[in-house]
């Protein structure tokens, strides 16, 4: 880089910070579509929040390595009292909860705790001696550290975040290197499981959903009606789209959910199958480039943490995309960066501020 | 790959963790290429299915009812035609407050219970954004007031539309037939979206019915972007109407309407043909419903008030109504007689009864008519002389000629129903009863009685073929190149004779003196006859018949009348059945109505002043009468609170109390003709005659020569 440029600037990963900034701005144009051409109610705060989430995880990125593995379980407990916390509200006021409000600031913890599982994990296998890892010593303490908070998320009840705990936490498993007969193991389970899920374990609407998306067309106007609709806004974009601010679907309100969990179908609708790819190659390319931050790590727990929360990342996308093409149930998982809403932002960039910092001691352990 | 082993090492791990995060690089990109694949699958392959979806989404279609073709008569002037209508329908769907709008309209409205029962009924089917009826037919200021609040009120919908009219009301009834609001039947018969939509009207009964296909048009359509909420963006491209075409007839709407009303209170019918063409010119059964209520939807009461009516009202008598055709098949009669080799000078000794076998057989003058030859038994109405001949040429010879003049005949008019009627002869009976063809049937028979039956249209075409010796089609529809009838197989000398004996029916001092045209010059020929429905005993008649005036409307005698003029150049023929009338009253007798329905033909002015004259005495036109008996039977029975029944779904001609009346009416008649022939009845009466003038002047007040 010439010495225009200051060296800790010219030193961030500019690819990945530009990647991130298109799916955000993109995400600024369809919202702004999505509210009728205007930038309010959604661009402005959506906008606001992710420049300041952005510099935010620029910042991050300046934390040391060394940091997230000293206080990985910290963060991690301090998240599952939250947690605990957020139960306890549920329970004395009644219904579900899912956010504490400090202030103005309101803080979901199961959100955060996406991130939190994947360093507590990475911290515990990196903890572990190399020898342990294909013992039973290597499994259990992860099944408690995944479960724990997996079933209070899904007690609140928020299936999808639940599900993306134990994911998140699985990859990290799966990354250590625990028997890959275990995750087959696993997966067996889980097939056989969850039909005794779906029956026992969920809630009525969840139970329903899952019901629905078997057969969405058996419910047109009730849960059905979501992936109908979503279907409808993503086959009648076609390739190039309706073009922007000419989506039917969203703009005459027949797309339920149409500017956060469904913000691809209103994209999809004006933007058609290119913008659709073009979303989806971004986030790929973000997420290829998290995983190869871990293989270039040297340390362990760098290792593990960077490809674990590049795989959150890929988790977002993948189980918003799958949901809104009529794929999977509608679990309510946000499309990161591009639905609006700040959670899931906050998440997305503070995972991307680790990311960076990993890298950046990669490449240069010695400094701040 | 080597199999991993199995105590990890710090190197070994490494490499597994690099292998293991390139597999999930490889799962992650194999997601995204799954996911842009699917995306690809619902953008692409099915692109068309999700535009379409989506499209239908977006727009959503009302359809504009098409305004249907008018009805007119033979001069153009309407019959059935449309008027603006302000009408009120909600959208199910755009509705916000339901019991609150609800209560509003109501109110605006002066809504009633049996309104709400149905509009709850309606709107618990409704689906989507198809509008409900709330009312129709709303006065302009109610009207405005719900347009003022509107905007209080989402999901109201008022709008201007078009509503059947038929200027003449009852008089065209039976005629037009009504026009109403499918039928859930119908609309699950053909699921066609019209038929759901508030404002369109199909025919029901009549014309209206039979013509539907010619009078309904094609729909328009409102195309307009709605969203998910029912609100509307745009109005898009709106597809107008195509109205249905005018439906002209042969009918003359002066000649219906008069007719109509000159029939009084009667429960009667009268059809009136062109002599030259076989067009028909009036079609009347009276008395009958408003077809301009019938089509806007009558009440549950106003039903019922017309079901229990013995004036039957929701039958067309024309079509549906089967009598005993009595004396009037007695011109037909002579020409059989004529053309089976009987002289017209041959005469016929009336003694006032005939023996037959163990039976006797009266003439309906006790006294007798002395010698008569054809001429004179037809004006005079002799009974004995029909009896006699028909016994001997038999009533085989007869039947043939009666079928030829359209007896027991079926048209081919666009009428809802046609009965058509008994013309018996041996073999008949044998079909039927499996019996032998009496004497006695022949005799009863040969004075239109017995197992003879006819509609007023019947009668009418003979009248005509009669009048014109050409075999006249009946039309109701306006041909401008029909062609004209073939004259009948019958001897143009035998018609004169019979024509001339008509004349003397009305003219030369026949039973039908009565009928004398008012306009000078024009010859009226015609026949009386009288039907009896119920049977006399031995007993009665030791005792003296009794007079109609004493009996029950059901058991009185029915009055017929065929006629034609000018006799000597027929131009029109007509015929006319009173059912019950008993010859009670003069003005309401057939010869007169008969004779004031003609003179309407040749000299409208004097027509109208005569029935100026008599209108009164009777209680007004129809519109004041329907209104009187209305008021009378709201104000006996209180208005029902139940839920209104849909009428609609029966035309007012398949109605129960339509087959009832006239399933009475057939069964005795045939209780009537099978007593006789069985040979256990003691006597006939002969047929019954309205009297001649000179008869009414020196009748004794106690002649029991049958009832007048």
């Amino acid at each position: 880089m010439s010495g225009f440029v200051p060296a800790p600037v010219a030193r961030l990963p500019w690819s990945v910070l530009l990647l991130v900034t298109a799916i955000g701005g993109f995400g600024l144009v369809v919202l702004y579509s999505a509210a009728g051409g205007s930038v309010r109610p959604w661009v402005l705060p959506q906008g606001t929040r992710f420049a300041v989430f952005l510099i935010g995880s620029i910042v991050i990125s300046r934390v040391p390595m060394e940091f997230w593995r000293r206080y990985a379980f910290w963060i991690y407990g301090l998240f599952l009292v939250l947690l605990f916390l957020v139960e306890l509200l549920g329970a004395v006021r009644g219904g579900s909860q899912r956010w504490l409000g400090f202030g103005p600031i309101r803080i979901q913890p199961s959100e955060m705790m996406k991130v939190a599982i994947v360093l507590a994990m990475a911290r515990f296998y990196d903890m572990l001696p190399a020898a342990e890892t294909r013992r039973f010593q290597a499994v259990w303490p992860a099944c408690v550290l995944i479960g724990l908070p997996a079933a209070f998320v899904m007690m609140q009840p928020d299936l999808g975040t639940g599900l993306m705990i134990c994911f998140g936490g699985a990859t990290v498993m799966f990354l250590a290197g625990i028997p890959l007969r275990l995750f087959i193991g696993g997966a067996v389970g889980a097939a056989l499981a969850i039909p005794l899920a779906v029956n026992y374990v969920l809630h009525d609407y969840q139970r329903h959903r899952v019901l629905i998306f078997m057969d969405p067309e058996s419910d047109p106007l009730g849960t059905g009606y979501h992936i109908s609709q979503s279907k409808i806004a993503i086959g009648s974009g076609g390739l190039f789209g309706k073009g922007f601010m000419n989506g039917t679907q969203s703009h005459l309100d027949y797309l339920p959910e149409g500017h956060t969990d469904f913000v691809f179908a209103t994209m999809a609708e004006e933007w058609g199958l290119l913008g659709g790819a073009f979303l989806i190659i971004a986030f790929l390319l973000v997420i290829r480039w998290g995983i190869n931050v871990g293989v270039r790590a040297e340390d362990r727990f760098a290792k593990l943490a960077a490809a674990g929360l590049a795989t959150t990342i890929f988790f977002y996308m993948a189980i918003n995309l799958m949901m809104v093409m009529g794929l999977a149930p509608v679990v309510g998982i946000p499309l990161p960066l591009v639905s609006f809403g700040g959670s899931a932002q906050m998440t997305v960039l503070i995972s991307l501020g680790i990311m960076m910092g990993i890298d950046r001691s990669t490449r240069c352990p010695q400094r701040w | 790959m080597a199999r991993a082993p199995r105590i990890m090492t710090q190197a070994a791990q490494a490499y597994s963790f690099s292998r293991r995060a390139w597999l999930l690089g490889a799962a992650q990109a194999g997601v995204g290429g799954l996911l842009i694949g699917r995306m690809g699958w619902l953008a692409i392959a099915e692109n068309e299915h999700y535009n379409l979806l989506s499209e239908s989404n977006r727009v959503s279609m009302t359809m504009i009812p098409p305004r249907r073709g008018w009805i007119v008569d033979r001069h153009g002037q309407p019959i059935a035609n449309n008027r603006a209508d302000f009408r009120v329908d909600v959208i199910p769907d755009r509705l916000e407050d339901k019991d609150r709008t609800l209560a509003l309209l109501r109110q605006i409205l002066a809504l009633t219970d049996e309104d709400m029962a149905r509009i709850e009924a309606d709107l618990k089917k409704a689906v989507g954004f198809r509008p409900v009826e709330i009312k129709e037919n709303i006065d302009w200021d109610r009207f405005a007031a719900v347009q003022v609040r509107q905007p209080e009120m989402p999901g109201v919908a008022p709008t201007r539309g078009f509503a059947r009219q038929y200027p003449a009301g009852a008089a065209v009834a039976h005629l037009t037939g009504y026009v109403g609001a499918a039928s859930a039947e119908q609309y699950k018969a053909t699921r066609d979206p019209l038929y759901n939509t508030p404002g369109f009207k199909l025919g029901k009964d009549g014309l209206e019915k039979t013509m539907e296909p010619l009078l309904r048009g094609k729909a328009g359509a409102k195309r307009v972007e709605v969203t998910a909420r029912g609100k509307l963006v745009q109005e898009l491209a709106t597809r107008p109407d195509v109205p249905g075409r005018t439906l002209r007839l042969t009918i003359d709407a002066g000649l219906q309407e008069y007719a109509a009303r000159r029939l009084g209170t009667n429960s009667g019918s009268a059809v009136v043909f062109d002599c030259q063409t076989g067009e028909m010119l009036a079609m009347v059964s009276m008395p009958a419903y408003d077809p301009n209520s019938f089509s806007s939807g009558i009440s549950q009461s106003e039903w019922k008030m017309l079901s229990e009516d013995d004036h039957v009202p929701l039958m067309n008598k024309v079509t549906q109504g089967l009598y005993p055709p009595g004396s009037t098949v007695k011109p037909m009669n002579g020409l059989a007689l004529l053309a089976a080799g009987v002289s017209p000078d041959e005469r016929v000794f009336c003694s006032g009864a005939m023996r037959v076998g163990t039976g006797v057989f009266h003439c309906h003058k006790r006294g007798g008519h002395g010698p008569l030859d054809l001429k004179n038994a037809i004006m005079q109405s002799c009974d004995i002389y029909f009896y006699e001949m028909v016994r001997r040429v038999g009533y085989d010879r007869i039947a043939p000629v009666a079928r030829a003049l359209g007896l027991g005949q079926k048209f081919d008019l666009p009428l809802v129903t046609q009965r058509y009627g008994t013309v018996p002869d041996s073999a008949w009976k044998q079909r039927k009863y499996k019996t032998d063809w009496k004497v006695a049937d022949s005799l009863n028979a040969s004075i239109g009685q017995g197992y003879v039956l006819a509609n007023p249209l019947q009668l009418a075409v003979m009248s005509s073929r009669i009048a014109s010796g050409r075999n006249l089609v009946p039309t109701m529809i306006r041909d401008p190149f029909k062609p004209r009838a073939d004259a009948m197989a019958i001897d143009p000398e035998h018609f004169r004779i019979i024509r001339e004996a008509m004349n003397g029916v009305v003219n030369g001092g026949g039973t039908g003196g009565a009928a004398r045209m008012l306009v000078p010059g024009i010859g009226l020929a015609a026949k009386t006859g009288t039907a009896q429905v119920r049977r006399i005993t031995m007993a009665e008649r030791r005792s003296g018949v009794l007079k109609n005036g004493q009996l029950p409307f059901k058991l009185r005698d029915h009055a017929l009348f065929v006629c034609f003029a000018p006799y000597d150049n027929p131009r029109y023929a007509a015929a006319v059945v009173l059912e019950h009338n008993g010859h009670t009253v003069r003005n309401l007798d057939t010869p007169m109505i008969g004779r004031d329905i003609m003179t309407y033909l040749f000299d409208r002015e004097r027509a109208m002043k005569s029935l100026a004259e008599v209108e009164p005495t009777w209680g007004g036109d129809i519109r004041t009468r329907m209104a009187a008996q209305d008021a009378a039977y709201r104000a006996a029975h209180a208005a029902p609170a139940t839920v209104a029944e849909e009428v609609d779904e029966t035309p007012a001609t398949n109605a129960r109390a339509v087959a009832a009346a006239t399933d009475a009416t057939n069964a005795s008649a045939e209780a009537i003709a099978n007593d006789v022939a069985a040979g256990a009845g003691p006597a006939r009466t002969g047929s019954p005659e309205p009297e001649t003038d000179a008869e009414r002047r020196a009748a004794p007040a106690d002649r029991d020569a049958g009832p007048q």
